[in-house]
């Protein structure tokens, strides 16, 4: 019996943290990268709590709101529109 | 704008492909000969309790083993505020003679 | 932001999350959580009330004096805590060095310096998040 690093259900997340990554990039609508970011961050607390660190879960849960609403702060200041 | 897109789409799908070849090659969690487990974690793990008093062995590396490195990270924030402020701040005192 | 149903649950559910806030900090060397995460929970608390209840409200609970107090002695109680290990002989912020009695394993007093180093830290990084916020979201337009 072999054991990999890493069960099928992280591996899932690991691919949608990929995804939501290239997302960020392409969308060109920065609110709606805004709310793939707070999607981001989201299944990463999960993958950090899959990997048995809940101090990094929390913490990264927490961190991830702030960021969002500071970044939804900056853009109700300036343009929504990229570029 | 077009022509650029599909040649950085490809080469970022080729990085995460590595990243997760990477992740799968990693050494599986918990086995006692993984190369993690060297002297520093073995001295965290059996000492930390005794020499801090401290259940949390994150705090315990986080405030007192390496406490220099979390007091800087304070005046790191710190600096990035004094940042924000000076950038953004536009509101007048009043008394400035201005 | 006038939503009657928004305001009335935020007035009920904003005290507890300051008190998990607060709760994630004093038990950050008992339980996971940490100075930071319920720093960043404790000033999440006070920016909901300011988006939802607005600006003249949120700014007469926490004033800018305060947020600029906090903000600067924060800093300079770290290196406080860390002088007591100097007084006593020892290096600076040294702990169990400086002969600080620990106290019981589990306990909310153990740990000696590390409880209220973890408090100041925690009540710097919510002001931090405040000061973000309260001055990006005052600027003159």
């Amino acid at each position: 019996m072999s054991f990999t690093a890493v069960d099928y259900g992280t591996m899932v997340m690991l691919f949608i943290l990929v995804a939501a990554s290239l997302a960020m990039y392409f969308i060109k609508d920065l609110l709606h990268a805004v709310i793939v970011y707070g999607a981001y961050s989201l299944i990463m607390a999960l993958v950090w709590l899959q990997m048995n660190t809940p101090d990094i879960a929390i913490t990264e849960a927490a961190a991830g709101i702030a960021m969002t609403v500071l970044m939804m702060v900056v853009i109700s200041r300036t343009s929504r529109k990229e570029g | 704008m077009r022509l650029r897109t599909l040649p950085m789409l490809l080469i970022l799908l080729l990085v995460a492909y590595v990243v997760v070849v990477a992740v799968t090659e990693l050494p599986p969690y918990g086995i006692a000969g993984n190369p993690v487990h060297n002297q520093v974690s073995q001295r965290y793990i059996e000492s930390a309790w005794e020499e801090t008093g401290v259940l949390n062995m994150i705090t315990a590396v986080v405030l007192d083993y390496r406490a220099y490195d979390t007091m800087f990270e304070t005046i790191v924030l710190f600096t990035a505020v004094l940042a924000v402020i000076i950038t953004l701040k536009t509101t007048e005192r009043e008394g400035d003679g201005k | 932001m006038t939503d009657f149903i928004l305001k009335r649950v935020a007035a009920l559910l904003l005290p507890f999350i300051q008190m998990y806030g607060l709760y994630v900090i004093l038990h950050g060397h008992v339980s996971p959580g940490g100075s930071f995460a319920g720093g960043i929970v404790v000033g999440l608390a006070f920016i909901a009330f300011t988006t939802i209840y607005g600006l003249k409200k949120g700014r007469a609970k926490i004033s800018e004096k305060a947020t600029a107090l906090v903000e600067s002695y924060g800093t300079l109680w770290y290196g406080l805590m860390g002088m007591v290990g100097v007084f006593k002989g020892a290096p600076f912020l040294a702990n169990k060095i400086a002969g600080i009695d620990l106290g019981e394993l589990g306990a909310l007093s153990s740990g000696g310096l590390i409880g209220l180093i973890g408090l100041g830290v925690g009540i710097r990084v919510s002001s931090t998040m405040i000061t973000l916020f309260f001055t990006m979201i005052e600027e003159e337009s």
